[in-house]
């Protein structure tokens, strides 16, 4: 029982939130959401200690053949999910109640919070597609209204909107690839799917249902070519961004495929040549994302760049069918990439809502503790060894070993390396560029508590193998081979560029537009919304009035007028006997046959 | 008895109503509202009083004869349906001054001959109710419209009656045959399958608004008093579909799998082309008419899959998707009314910013437009994927993907379709900073939420607990 309550505590915090207390009530309902995911933290630290078994499920809908349980899975993949989500959700609520204290609407906010920290439980606990499903919708829902928290702003309401479209987009691939699923492997619940039977049926089938299945990780996860609306998102609040847009909503995607080959079983994987597909798809995210990253001047857009690019990394480990090194990935990820967004969200805060790092610099001497555990955070994205990321990320380069994306995954890490530290260099060292960040002191513990305690995981979380999401334990072992020595050449090659090109620099010496532009991308989408979409819509719209209203149904009218016509001579009132006359000639004609047949 | 007083009741009320002087009408059609809801519980989960006959002419035989229980529990849901939407069509809307009679006897009437279709077990009153319903429905768009009222309503009124005579017809040649208007004795024909099914296609789908026959429905819907639009396009409608369910798949099952392919065109035709013409509205009561069009695509997608392979479900996905859009577009148009009320206006250029001011506008709308465009929790979304999954129910993977799954494939192309428009009219309306028309709007009033309320609850009911209403299905 103590896994429902698990699963329903934040709903109910949503909806007390919501319902019952609302803005009147706003410091209660801020603690209140606070202490009620700390109680799911608790609950999911039990969990992985075993504590409480497995309850039985709920029958959601049944009837004929369809069947939709609402059920848990209970394995270490599950587990180790639910402390990243619990966890980053407890430090981000303790974030938020410092870094929205002033806002207007933060009842709203907290129980939106909540509402994500429910549908994200849902998604972790889910036992079928179908329930993954009903949450994944509503990871969309709270991301949309998280994004669009300001909604005053055109900015923030428009980001909001191209968000949950774009995710609909991918979900349109991922039902398709539901359905299919559900025939092909005989089931919908993980447990139960066939692997034989997936593939019985020709490797293009198969192949199909995984690359459909897939495009809903292309949504949520923002790969390539959806991955637009994730740095507009970053109008969210920015401890949103961290929760939501960094370590856990965006990760769902990885999290959904491992449950899925988990389901279907390496035995049949292997023999779908179509996951070298998905492989491509996370290894160029990766890689594009990255080349965009070094040309920005947001704080936080470099970060949501660097996030594509490290969901490219765990993607590209799940398309080359080692999801355990992709979830491994997404679990130390998810620790320093919270950091690194908290931190720039102290850092906005401080500096008066200033997000461009050529007006900030020095702020290592004004926020000593932000500045060193933002380091901290860094040395574990550049995987310095004996970090968190450092593990991970050889976990990934050994999956991609004899593969031409191993190439692409090293020059990402260097990449990786010159856009953080051209960060690092431009905003926290140097002098101070502008008022704000002159006048800048350091955040109340409420936000560097937060910040300690995840400058802690970026070390300790690969060593705490009990909370360690996926199918087996990873090897955290340091070892000198080839993989090792090319990934430090990376890391000192970037560092080597970023300190060249950035180290004491006012303005950017470097402009690459394409980079910059993030490829044209967008305007190329907003292209085909407006010259495809858009006017076909038109086109449509004008084809119905003019030929289908106006000559097929106005032929129908005209020829009904006339017979009208004829009987206002005898009627000789206005239309609206005409109305109950035509109408009421169906019940006469029955009338008629019926009496005189 | 009890299943004669669900008429009785609403039918009495619109007596009292318009032969009455100096009555409250308002107060008497909700006092009917209410009553009808709690003699259609109490008809439901008490069993002896379901049925009613009465013999109005003996040759031929044609009875006055009720069932609630007929059809495996359809009939029950669309019950439930009509007197909850009744309810709440009573309590929406403005009723301009001294037409109280006109307005609430209508709201009333439609709602009788509604229920009256759904529960008759006798063609011919299956029939003629849903025709009665008809009549107050022009007359209401007739006199209260908005805009071209005389013009919508005349197209409305040859559309349907086209729509009403070509079904008459194909019931007349059913009756014929099977020698009874008996339905509860309806069997395969033997004979003219294919001309009958087209019938019943046709004349069932112009009352659904099936492709090509659509374009009656959204300008009907802009034009007419929100308690119309709330009745013709969450109840009234229903009957073809209702129609094509218990009607042409029992007697014309192979005549409608001769037609499965016209039949998938036309309701992809409903889906993406309506669909197109949705986005392309700038107005907010005609882009919700329309998306009301679209949404009818999906429940053609079930009876198609029903035709198609049987589907052990499909039926019960139609008809959980009938009372989930029922619900929905009934609250859709009782909102818009209110926005209209409060700004003057349902251009959506002309508005913005509206959630400041009217924060609980802005939810309930929030929340019924989320429902319409199937996010789990809200009823639609159940509907919508028990469909999805009846269409792919029949695929036999050693075959290539079938009709009906391709349209399936195709159909789902609509959710994201529908999510477009409606975060744009979401975006437009609420979002942004308050325009002049925005600016000086006052909050909800407790009666202009109350209809919303109501079917909203029912919407989250639902969405989280489908079993309450497949329950009734068996």
């Amino acid at each position: 029982m103590l896994l429902w309550l698990l699963f329903i505590l934040p709903l109910a915090s949503a909806a007390l939130i919501h319902f019952v207390l609302k803005q009147n009530n706003a410091g209660l309902a801020t603690k209140l959401g606070t202490l009620f995911t700390f109680g799911t933290l608790v609950l999911a630290i039990l969990w992985v200690f075993n504590v409480f078994s497995i309850p039985a499920s709920w029958s959601w809908i049944h009837f004929g053949d369809f069947k939709v349980n609402i059920g848990f899975v209970d394995d270490q993949l599950a587990k180790g999910m639910m402390i990243v989500v619990t966890g980053i959700g407890f430090l981000v609520h303790v974030f938020s109640l410092a870094y929205m204290e002033d806002d207007d609407a933060k009842a709203r906010y907290f129980g939106n919070l909540s509402l994500f920290m429910f549908s994200m439980t849902g998604i972790v606990l889910a036992e079928n597609f179908i329930m993954m499903f009903i949450f994944w919708e509503l990871v969309g829902l709270s991301s949309y209204l998280l994004i669009g928290h300001w909604y005053k702003k055109d900015t923030a309401a428009e980001a909001a909107k191209k968000a949950f479209l774009s995710n609909r987009i991918g979900d349109f691939g991922f039902l398709i690839g539901i359905l299919m699923t559900w025939i092909l492997a005989g089931s919908v619940v993980f447990s139960e799917m066939n692997g034989a039977e997936f593939i019985a049926h020709g490797e293009c089938l198969a192949g199909a249902a995984v690359l459909l299945v897939f495009c809903g990780a292309i949504g949520k996860s923002a790969q390539l070519p959806l991955h637009v609306w994730l740095p507009d998102a970053m109008e969210g609040p920015t401890p949103v961004s961290a929760l939501i847009h960094a370590a856990t909503m965006v990760a769902a995607g990885v999290y959904m495929m491992a449950r899925f080959f988990g389901g279907i079983g390496d035995a049949a994987l292997q023999q779908i040549p179509a996951t070298e597909v998905i492989a491509w798809i996370g290894g160029i995210t990766s890689l594009v994302a990255a080349l965009m990253a070094t040309q920005q001047n947001d704080i936080k857009k470099i970060l949501a760049y660097s996030t594509l690019s490290q969901l490219g990394y765990m993607v590209m480990a799940v398309g080359l069918l080692d999801p355990n090194a992709g979830m491994f990935h997404l679990y130390t990820h998810a620790w320093f990439k919270a950091l690194l967004f908290l931190g720039s969200g102290a850092v906005i805060y401080a500096c008066h809502h200033e997000q461009d790092i050529w007006k900030m610099g020095g702020l290592r001497k004004k926020m000593p503790i932000t500045a060193f555990t933002f380091i901290v955070g860094t040395l574990a994205l550049t995987a310095v060894p004996f970090t968190s990321g450092f593990y991970s990320k050889e976990g990934i380069l050994h999956a991609a070993e004899n593969h031409p994306l191993y190439w692409v995954a090293l020059g990402v890490a260097f990449l990786t390396t010159f856009y953080m530290f051209r960060l690092i260099f431009v905003a926290f060292l140097g002098e101070a560029k502008d008022d704000h960040a002159k006048h800048a002191t350091e955040v109340e513990s409420r936000m560097f508590g937060p910040l300690i305690i995840l400058a802690i995981m970026a070390f300790a979380s690969p060593f705490l193998t009990k909370l360690i999401p996926g199918t087996e334990a990873p090897d955290i072992h340091f070892v000198m081979n080839t993989t090792t020595i090319l990934s430090i050449s990376a890391f000192a090659a970037g560092f080597a560029l970023a300190f060249l090109l950035y180290k004491g620099k006012k303005e950017d010496p470097v402009s690459i537009p394409l980079f910059r532009n993030k490829f044209y991308i967008d305007e190329f989408y907003a292209g085909i919304v407006k010259w495809f979409q858009d006017l076909l819509a038109a086109v449509v719209h004008f084809l119905d009035e003019f030929i289908i209203n106006g000559m097929l149904v106005g032929g129908l009218t005209r020829l009904a007028q006339g017979t009208g016509n004829i009987f206002r001579k005898y009627a000789q009132s206005g239309n609206l006997q005409h109305y109950a006359l035509i109408s009421g000639v169906g019940i006469l004609l029955a009338i008629y046959f019926t009496v005189f047949k | 008895m009890l299943t004669l007083a669900l008429i009785l009741i609403p039918l009495l009320a619109t007596a009292i109503i318009f032969f009455g002087v100096s009555v409250n009408a308002r107060k008497i059609a909700l006092g009917a509202a209410v009553l009808n809801i709690a003699v259609a519980i109490a008809a439901i989960f008490t069993s002896g009083f379901s049925d009613f006959t009465l013999n109005v002419l003996s040759k031929p035989n044609i009875n006055l004869a009720l069932d609630i229980h007929q059809n495996g529990g359809i009939s029950v849901v669309l019950l439930l349906l009509s007197v909850i939407v009744t309810l709440a069509a009573v309590l929406s809307g403005t009723c301009p001054k001294g037409r109280e009679k006109l307005w609430y006897c209508s709201a009333l009437l439609i709602s009788a001959g509604a229920i009256g279709a759904f529960i008759s077990t006798d063609l011919f009153f299956f029939f003629a109710f849903h025709e009665l319903a008809l009549i107050p429905t022009f007359l209401m768009i007739g006199i209260l419209g908005r805009g071209d009222r005389k013009e919508v309503a005349w197209k409305v009124t040859v559309y349907l009656a086209f729509g009403s005579i070509v079904l008459l017809a194909g019931l007349l040649m059913i009756a014929n045959q099977l020698g009874s208007f008996d339905m509860t004795q309806l069997t395969a024909l033997s004979h003219h399958q294919n001309e009958i099914a087209l019938l019943l296609i046709i004349g069932f789908g112009t009352l659904v608004s099936l492709f090509p026959f659509h374009s009656w429905a959204a300008p009907a819907y802009a034009s007419a008093p929100a308690p119309v639009s709330m009745l013709h396009a969450g109840v009234l409608k229903k009957f073809g579909l209702y129609g094509l369910i218990v009607v042409g798949y029992k007697v014309v099952p192979d005549g409608m799998a001769h037609w499965l392919p016209l039949l998938l065109v036309l309701l992809l035709c409903n889906i993406i082309w309506v669909g197109l013409v949705t986005i392309n509205q700038k107005r907010l009561d005609l882009m919700l008419g329309n998306s009301s069009v679209m949404h009818m695509g999906y429940i053609f997608l079930a009876i198609a899959a029903l035709v198609d392979n049987g589907s052990s479900f499909a039926t019960q996905a139609a008809v959980l998707l009938m009372f989930a859009h029922g619900i929905s577009i009934a609250m859709s148009f009782c909102l818009a009314d209110r926005i209209e009320n409060k700004t003057g206006s349902l251009e959506l250029n002309q508005l913005g910013g509206l959630a400041k001011n009217a924060p609980s506008l802005a939810f309930l709308f929030g929340l019924v437009g989320m429902a319409s465009i199937g996010l789990p929790g809200l009823a639609n979304f159940a509907g919508e994927i028990m469909v999805f999954f009846s269409g792919f129910e029949g695929w036999k993977p050693a075959d290539d993907l079938g009709p009906v799954q391709i349209a399936t494939i195709i159909a789902i192309w609509g959710v994201v379709i529908s999510a477009v428009y409606m975060l744009r009219a979401f975006r437009n309306i609420f979002q942004g900073e308050t325009v002049s028309r925005t600016e000086k709007v006052k909050p909800l009033s407790g009666d202009d939420k109350l209809p919303a309320i109501i079917l909203g609850v029912i919407l989250l009911i639902v969405g989280i607990y489908p079993q309450s209403i497949l329950q009734f299905f068996n």
